[in-house]
């Protein structure tokens, strides 16, 4: 499905395709409420968070419910680089890459001992671990229950700490990270990490990646070792978590120990999943949904939905009102638990296995009049 | 001595709850193949039957007495509830005795349930990937959980125990130690001891009844007992209905120790999962072991000697142990071979 279609100019002009289409969102998002930076900064973070783990799970089949680990783990590190060196987003985003490697290289080794279910209950275990652990004991680095953030007492050895005036915000070289200024630096760092996971899914190694998935005893039996391979997999993917909790902290220097339960794990399975994993701009799709939904939905109330009903008689327009607004607000979880429900029972393949079903359709018709036509789909 | 036994009590009644949602997990597992992270929910569900034959019981008569006022001087509203004024005393120990009575309304409710829920969705996912499974039935239990918030608003709904076993026993004295060391509330015992005969119950049923073993062939091997002409899926139906009432169960007699709000099912979800990995994957007798394995581990883990030791040991005792288990013994305690493995 993946392999098929792709040459090196179609993998560029997609790539090209997508950074333009993402560096246009606030255009293109405005119509439909999303046009602001806040939710736009999520979009493009998130984004990279399913995209690395969709390396993992999309690829090799090992599903890890315990990536937000690896994200708590960036957010941290990112803080206290803050604290440390200065509020310069670079250092942190580096920092934050280098330890959640480490972490995810020690979680991995270990957990990847194991497959199917008990790999996903190895790594559930670290995850509640670290996130047990970041609240009670590690209270000194972690801040426990009322996150870590920066302090003007922080020594910041680069940007003259002590500081009286001026925001604590993260700020490369003159540009603070927050409104577009951030939405662009998160923007521009998920384009390179998307393409560097548009690298790994088509090179050897990313085919690797795919074998372990279909067959790994064929695999072994061919003299192959897959357990480097799915290591080193689940260390790029960890390494995009860290990177999206660095990117959350540079847009807003908070991190708090929430950020490592399982539900946020559970989050980030579902924006895979919604998406389509496998796929490289699934994760992305699936991440932006939830995302919006989360923003957008949960924002409306009665007072909205009456609005937007008004053309509806009366007679009608209470009901309709009474039943969406249990989906909306408050409510909004119940949309996500109804929509994900219906996307696994109906479209296992996620949203972009809709896509391309759709355009399947589309294609079928004309392909009898003019057999010419080869423009492939880049995914 | 009696501090250890003190903690082996205390583990006692959660390492029941455990055990009995465990419990649960395995049949569904054992029987029907499916992971169902929805169980959580299940246990969740059964609080709230308590909560509701509660609120049913509780509708009031409201009676204003003209005669007196209050300290504010508005008149005195009496308050009877209905029960109580067409049953007398039977209504009053019904009112009384609401948590334990419940149970009447929550096995019904569980049987459909779990009927329901195996006809209508479970059964479409036998031959779907685990993964596609455990994604289903967390959507599923989001589901439910946001319809109990809807309904019963987020925050946590005390339940009380009978009068009679409010108090707590002091166990330290009749075991011949110093009184007021080793004191039980009376709740967790009767809950151990419904758990355990709970428990009892669910492997008696499936040793002894023809049922039973239909039932537990069918989990050796399912094609060759649907090739005798038994119709093993209807069986299996009701082996998810039963184990959606025994998590109900669960979930009812641990209202007065827990007050139910709608996200206590995940927050047991993960335990109990951790619990049947470490039990072996499709194994009864290790989900139940495994179950009051952890619970008391997890109790003795909180003890201040063991905490100044190892900090923080018990908020993470039971991942540990299980990462432990899985590395040391990969099928978990009891598990069989081949099982969940591919």
């Amino acid at each position: 499905m993946v392999l098929k279609n792709s040459s090196p100019t179609s993998d560029l002009i997609f790539f090209a395709v997508f950074a333009v289409a993402v560096l246009t969102m606030p255009v293109w998002l405005e119509p439909i409420g999303a046009g602001y930076p806040d939710l736009l900064q999520k979009f493009a973070i998130y984004g990279l968070f399913a995209t690395g783990f969709n390396l993992l799970f999309g690829l090799t089949g090992y599903l890890s419910f315990g990536h937000a680990a690896f994200l708590g783990v960036g957010s941290y590190t990112a803080v206290w680089t803050f604290k440390l060196l200065g509020m310069n987003p670079i250092p942190a985003v580096i920092m934050a890459i280098i330890t959640s490697g480490i972490f995810a290289l020690l979680i991995g080794y270990v957990s990847l001992r194991r497959s199917g279910i008990y790999f996903s209950i190895l790594t559930l275990a670290f995850a509640q671990m670290s996130y047990n652990l970041a609240y009670s004991v590690l209270t000194p680095i972690t801040n426990g229950e009322t996150g870590l953030r920066v302090l003007r007492s922080d020594p910041r050895l680069f940007d003259g700490a002590g500081e009286a005036q001026g925001p604590l915000l993260a700020n490369l070289f003159g540009f603070e990270m927050t409104g577009y200024a951030g939405f662009y630096f998160c923007a521009v760092v998920l384009l390179i990490g998307f393409f560097i996971a548009q690298r790994i899914f088509r090179s050897p190694f990313g085919i690797m990646l795919r074998a372990v998935k279909t067959n790994q005893n064929r695999m072994t039996y061919t003299g192959l070792n897959p357990r480097p391979y799915t290591l080193a997999a689940f260390v790029i993917s960890g390494m995009y978590a860290g990177l999206a909790g660095a990117l959350l902290c540079i847009t807003d220097p908070l991190a708090g120990a929430e950020r490592m339960q399982w539900t946020a794990s559970g989050e980030v399975v579902l924006m895979t999943i919604l998406g389509g994993a496998g796929t490289l701009l699934g994760p992305i799709l699936g991440a932006a949904l939830i995302k919006y939904f989360e923003n957008i939905f949960s924002a409306f109330n009665e007072q909205t939905l009456h609005e937007i009903f008004g053309f509806l008689p009366d007679f009608l327009e209470y009901p309709v009102v009474s039943v969406s607004s249990l989906f909306v607000g408050e409510g909004w979880h119940l949309t996500l638990g109804v929509l994900f429900m219906i996307i696994v029972i109906f479209l296992p393949g996620g949203l972009m296995e809709g896509v391309s079903r759709i355009t399947r359709l589309f294609r079928r018709k004309p392909q009898k009049s003019e057999p010419s036509r080869a423009t492939a789909p880049a995914e | 001595m009696d501090v250890i036994l003190l903690q082996l009590l205390n583990g006692l009644d959660k390492g029941g709850a455990y055990a009995l949602i465990a419990l649960g997990l395995t049949l569904i597992f054992g029987t029907l193949g499916v992971v169902n992270f929805a169980h959580g929910a299940l246990f969740m569900l059964g609080a709230f039957c308590a909560v509701s034959f509660h609120e049913i019981l509780n509708i009031e008569m409201v009676a204003i007495d003209p005669e007196k006022t209050t300290a504010w001087g508005t008149p005195l509203e009496i308050r009877t509830p209905y029960v109580e004024t067409y049953l007398g005393d039977f209504g009053h120990w019904m009112l009384n005795y609401s948590v334990p009575v419940s149970i009447l309304l929550a096995i019904p409710v569980m049987l459909l349930v779990g009927f329901v829920m195996e006809r209508g969705l479970i059964k479409h996912f036998y031959n779907r990937p685990h993964a596609d499974q455990i994604l289903v039935t967390f959507g599923l239990a989001i589901v439910l959980q946001e319809i109990i918030k809807t309904v019963f608003g987020a925050n946590p709904i005390p339940q009380t125990a009978p009068q009679t076993v409010r108090g707590a026993a002091d166990i330290g004295a009749a075991l011949g130690f110093d009184p007021g060391v080793i004191v039980y509330p009376y709740w967790r015992m009767v809950y151990l001891g419904f758990a355990a005969a709970v428990i009892g119950a669910v492997f008696a049923f499936l040793k002894f009844t023809t049922f039973g073993m239909v039932v537990r062939a069918g989990m050796a091997d399912r094609d060759t007992v649907g090739l005798l002409g038994i119709n093993i899926e209807r069986r299996f139906t009701i082996v998810f209905a039963i184990a959606a009432v025994v998590a109900g169960l669960a979930g009812v007699m641990y209202t007065p120790i827990l007050p139910p709000d709608y996200h206590m099912g995940m927050d047991f979800l993960v335990l109990s999962f951790v619990v049947v990995v470490v039990g072996g994957m499709g194994s009864l007798p290790g989900a139940v072991a495994a179950g009051f394995l952890l619970g008391i581990l997890q109790s003795f883990a909180s003890m201040n000697e063991v905490k100044a030791i190892l900090p923080g040991i018990d908020q993470i005792i039971i991942y540990l142990v299980a990462v432990v288990i899985l590395l040391v013994r990969p099928r978990g305690l009891l598990g069989r071979k081949g099982v969940m493995e591919s």
